[in-house]
């Protein structure tokens, strides 16, 4: 039995049954990190002897009879936007390379009060500003599927570490698509939930009015149980929503006979890599086969969500990143003789590339004599996109669409083209401006490399869209795929 | 052409909007759990959220809101049942987060205004606003060139009222001050202490000539720590306009700061770039819905305002408006007059002693009325005193200053000091009798018509019973004396 290669249902199960240790889990994981993370690179800092004092703890709880958490012995890698008190917790930033939080996130809380361990904090490209995990101060995370690719970003080490087997479960971030797009490079489930469902305290914010805390499995239970282990209301997050029901692990297997699923005509009618069409499409056929009922729709606003995003998110993060000023906490540029010049040079020398250029464009998208023409008119644009989901979803329970228009690229292939990364996003970010869930799981492989499906459902509709993936995944798994 | 002067001296008009600031005293500040007490040691009332750590996000104080809309109604503005917060972006080591929680383009009060009596009537200064937000920390410049930063202060609830430019003279400024810190003390939502800070004013200042329509541009005047240097610091650049407009000049935008040791104006920084604060909404915290109710609710929880409070006094207490505008014009002035009425029952002799002795002394050393060490039921002691002819009134005055200075209870002091009046005319008899024999001239000089020897004779009384005389007795009776003479 290789440990690494369990569920994280399993290793659960294996724990209760006494058949293994959570010592055993960590040991298992630490020695795969150890083994390929220097390929990998999908770990900024890793929290070895916390963990096994865990492991350690929850073996004593076992043996002692004590009940134990729903996430218990389970090895979780975290997004380093997600602050974690007392571990350095850097965005993949230069500027917040020995910052270590005096607090705990609000979801590391609910991970740690469900006995679940933190084993590292994973890579990721800077402030959560990319789509491939390269403009990460700390270096790019590789594929694990093919070292010379990227694992998509910008939660890339998250999606990595579970794909390699680093660890069962992960968190990550969304902001456009930074949950799916690396899930669906890494061939993962990635949830990204409804904005409101988890708690946003304690992440470090890229665009808060999307971003929104994701979950990595390596099957559809897997992120099931993680997204049941850190959602529900936070006080201190106002956004946050009182849900009822968010064990999203019993109601899975219910069938889906009589789903109503929309195609949107204007995802699938962009200019995209035709293998991945293709490959959508067939998993569209295993629906129809599993009793939905499929039929083409129009979000005749899709065309204009990147550039609503693109104004929206920049505009949120030239504010966001103002704090890091190196006054308090952070890097400070030693090279300084005013004020004003502390304020320059920590920020010229603290943040990477991409980070300036969104700064530089939000700051223009609000500035006077700019804020209507472009941060007001795109926050018009952002509700006529929302307007388009809410009258789809009158009529229809989920949709689907490929996750990404493309494969997974090779590292630098877009990294100097800016634009070309952005089209990543293409088909994501509609539903962060929604407030939507959505999530993207493996539906089939081009040479050897995994294609994305995204299905997409309403606010607060998490159920929906994880018994379609779940229906999706058995046929699929009864049919060898 | 002798009016000439004075005709030019007419044509000039200033105009003057004020911008105030005012920490409210809600328990916590305005987005997270922390004390909203003043002072401590800096940086002890701090926690994640409001030293701005990242990931931290704010949660909006209802009581702050309530705060808000009791000012709202204190100053007859129109309450907003749908406002939201925004971001003010800027960068200043004291902001935490580079950006200020605020209010744009929905305030939570909008219009209102706040009645001034003056000479010629009662006139009414328009507010343009009131809106919530959050205060900054606190920068202090050592002497060797560094920058202390203390965040105690920083996510204290402020309401910033800003009135239309409506004051034309720096007494109406100062007059609108004193109500509008007044009226905020009465509600309780702040103790508008500048010295502590928790009330900051900041002037808006141009000149006109209104024969030739010439307009100064506007200063903004800063770091006015008390309403005395808020008027200084008015009449100076009022002069400073006019001077320039009177040699065909103009100002420059810009912000000064005043300076009290110099007692001048000083150009901070001119305002030839605006300032762009980027402001866009602060969507961590939701739209935030006032219900009619609530605000209803508000209204009957308000306390009695100065304006109303005036009114009863005249009725109630039989006051001259006078008197019953300075009574109400701080509400523990009003309380200490009314709890001193309760022991008392004359009010015109209280308002006397109030508005008089009381106030003229707490002015001089400037102190409010709370700093008194005696309470209302030893005035009305004292008045008793004075009213039933125990001492007189000139000995009342100066037990009073005795009980400003230690606190004791004006009868003691009496017993202490020996100071019960004289009214027993036998023994009263036997002193104005030795004067009398000593000062035979003055006699003379009074039977003679010269008024003024009475004046001596009965000073020469009193003196000689050290004041304790009373003075009517005393008066009566040297006439009655010499008369029999």
């Amino acid at each position: 039995m290789e440990i690494t290669k369990l569920s994280a249902r399993e290793m659960r199960k294996k724990l209760i049954d006494k058949e293994i240790s959570s010592k055993e889990i960590i040991e298992a994981h630490i020695k795969k990190i150890d083994e390929v993370d220097g390929d990998i690179n999908a770990f900024i800092t890793l929290t070895r002897e916390e963990a096994l004092k865990q492991a350690d703890e929850i073996d004593r709880k076992i043996k002692d009879g004590e009940s134990i958490g729903s996430l218990a012995g389970i090895p979780i890698g975290i997004k380093d936007n997600i602050v974690t008190r007392n571990i350095k917790t850097t965005c993949g930033s230069k500027i917040l390379e020995n910052f270590i939080p005096p607090y705990d996130a609000a979801v590391i809380e609910k991970i740690k009060g469900k006995d679940g361990i933190i084993l590292g904090k994973t890579n990721m490209d800077e402030f959560a500003m990319g789509s491939s995990t390269e403009t990460s101060y700390f270096g790019s995370t590789k594929n694990p599927i093919d070292l010379e690719r990227v694992p998509g970003g910008s939660s890339g080490g998250s999606a990595a570490a579970v794909k390699a087997g680093e660890v069962a479960l992960s968190l990550g971030s969304e902001t456009g698509g930074s949950v799916r797009e690396p899930a669906s490079f890494c061939g993962l489930v990635g949830i990204k939930p409804t904005y409101g469902l988890v708690s946003r305290y304690g992440v470090i914010p890229m665009a808060n009015s999307l971003d929104q805390v994701g979950v990595f499995g390596r099957d559809v239970a897997d992120a099931a149980l993680m997204l049941s282990g850190i959602a529900g209301y936070d006080i201190k997050d106002s956004t946050s929503m009182k849900v009822e029901d968010t064990d999203y692990l019993t109601k899975l297997a219910e069938d889906i006979k009589g789903m109503r699923i929309g195609l949107p005509k204007e995802y699938f009618n962009i200019d995209m890599d035709k293998r991945v069409k293709e490959e959508v499409l067939k998993a569209v056929k295993v629906f129809e086969k599993l009793g939905g009922e499929v039929e083409e729709i129009s979000l005749p606003y899709a065309e204009y969500g990147l550039p609503t995003y693109y104004i929206i998110a920049t505009s949120e993060i030239s504010s966001n990143l103002a704090r890091f000023d190196g006054i308090r906490y952070g890097y400070r540029s030693k090279d300084y003789s005013s004020l004003d010049e502390i304020y320059i040079n920590t920020r010229s020398e603290g943040f990477g590339e991409e980070v300036k250029r969104r700064i530089m464009l939000g700051t223009y998208a609000l500035s006077s004599g700019y804020h209507d023409a472009y941060y007001k008119k795109a926050q018009r644009v952002r509700t006529l996109i929302k307007k388009d989901f809410d009258e789809a979803f009158k009529k229809y329970d989920i949709i689907l669409s490929p996750t990404v228009p493309t494969l997974p690229f090779k590292l630098g292939e877009k990294i100097e083209d800016p634009l070309a990364m952005y089209m990543s996003d293409l088909m994501t970010v509609s539903v962060n401006l929604a407030g939507i869930c959505a999530l993207s799981m493996p539906c089939g492989m081009v040479e050897g490399l995994p294609v994305g499906l995204q299905i997409i459902g309403d606010r607060f509709k998490e159920m929906n869209i994880l018994k379609a993936a779940y229906a999706f995944e058995r046929e699929g798994e009864s049919n060898g795929i | 052409m002798p009016l000439k002067g004075k005709v030019n001296q007419m044509a000039y008009k200033t105009i003057i909007g004020l911008e105030i600031h005012t920490e409210l005293m809600t328990k916590t500040k305005m987005f997270c759990g922390c004390t909203n007490a003043f002072g401590g040691e800096a940086n002890t009332h701090c926690c994640p959220v409001c030293i701005g750590l990242p990931g931290t996000l704010p949660v909006l104080n209802k009581q702050g809101v309530e705060f808000g809309i009791k000012a709202g109604i204190a100053f007859n503005c129109d309450i907003a049942t749908k406002t939201k917060m925004d971001r003010k972006n800027y960068f200043y080591p004291d902001l935490v987060k580079g950006f200020q929680i605020s209010q744009d383009d929905i305030p939570l009060c909008d219009g209102g205004y706040v009645e001034i009596e003056l000479e010629e009537g009662t006139k009414k200064v328009h507010l343009r606003r009131i809106h919530i937000e959050e205060d900054t920390g606190k920068s202090t410049h050592t002497e060797d060139g560094d920058t202390l930063l203390d965040y105690n202060r920083s996510g204290v609830p402020l309401i910033e009222i800003v009135t239309e430019p409506e004051m034309n003279t720096p007494e109406e400024a100062r007059l609108f001050l004193e109500k509008l810190r007044a009226t905020l003390k009465y509600i309780e939502v702040s103790d508008c202490k500048m010295e502590e800070g928790s009330l900051r004013c900041d002037v808006n200042i141009n000149v006109v000539d209104t024969e030739t329509g010439a307009k100064t541009k506007i200063s903004e005047l800063k770091n006015l720590n008390s309403f005395r240097a808020a008027v200084k610091a008015m009449e100076y650049e009022e002069k400073r306009h006019i001077a320039l407009l009177k040699e065909g000049k103009n100002t420059i935008k810009e912000t000064r700061r005043w300076d009290e040791v110099k007692n001048e104006t000083i150009s901070m920084r001119q305002k030839g770039e605006v300032s762009d604060y980027r402001y866009f909404p602060e969507s961590d915290i939701a739209t935030i819905e006032i219900e009619e109710e609530w605000i209803e609710e508000i209204r009957r929880s308000l306390p009695e305002l100065p304006h109303d409070k005036k009114e009863r006094f005249m009725k109630e207490y039989d006051l001259p408006e006078y008197d019953a505008g300075v009574l109400t014009q701080s509400k523990e002035v009003s309380l200490f007059f009314e709890e001193t009425i309760k022991h008392c029952n004359d009010s015109k002799l209280v308002s006397n002693w109030i508005m008089g002795d009381v106030l003229r002394r707490l002015k001089d050393e400037e102190l409010e009325i709370e700093d008194l060490k005696f309470g209302p039921k030893d005035l009305s002691d004292l008045i008793s005193l004075v009213k039933e002819g125990k001492i007189n009134n000139n000995t009342g005055k100066k037990v009073l200053k005795e009980m400003f200075d230690t606190g004791k209870n004006p009868e003691t002091i009496v017993k202490e000091q020996g100071l019960i009046q004289i009214s027993d005319e036998g023994e009263l008899k036997e002193i104005i009798e030795k004067i009398l024999s000593e000062n035979e001239q003055s006699i003379i000089d009074y039977k003679n018509g010269k008024d003024r020897a009475l004046g001596f004779i009965v000073g020469q009384t009193m003196k000689a019973t050290k004041g304790k005389a009373n003075p009517q007795i005393v008066n009566k009776m040297v006439v009655d004396m010499i008369n029999e003479r």
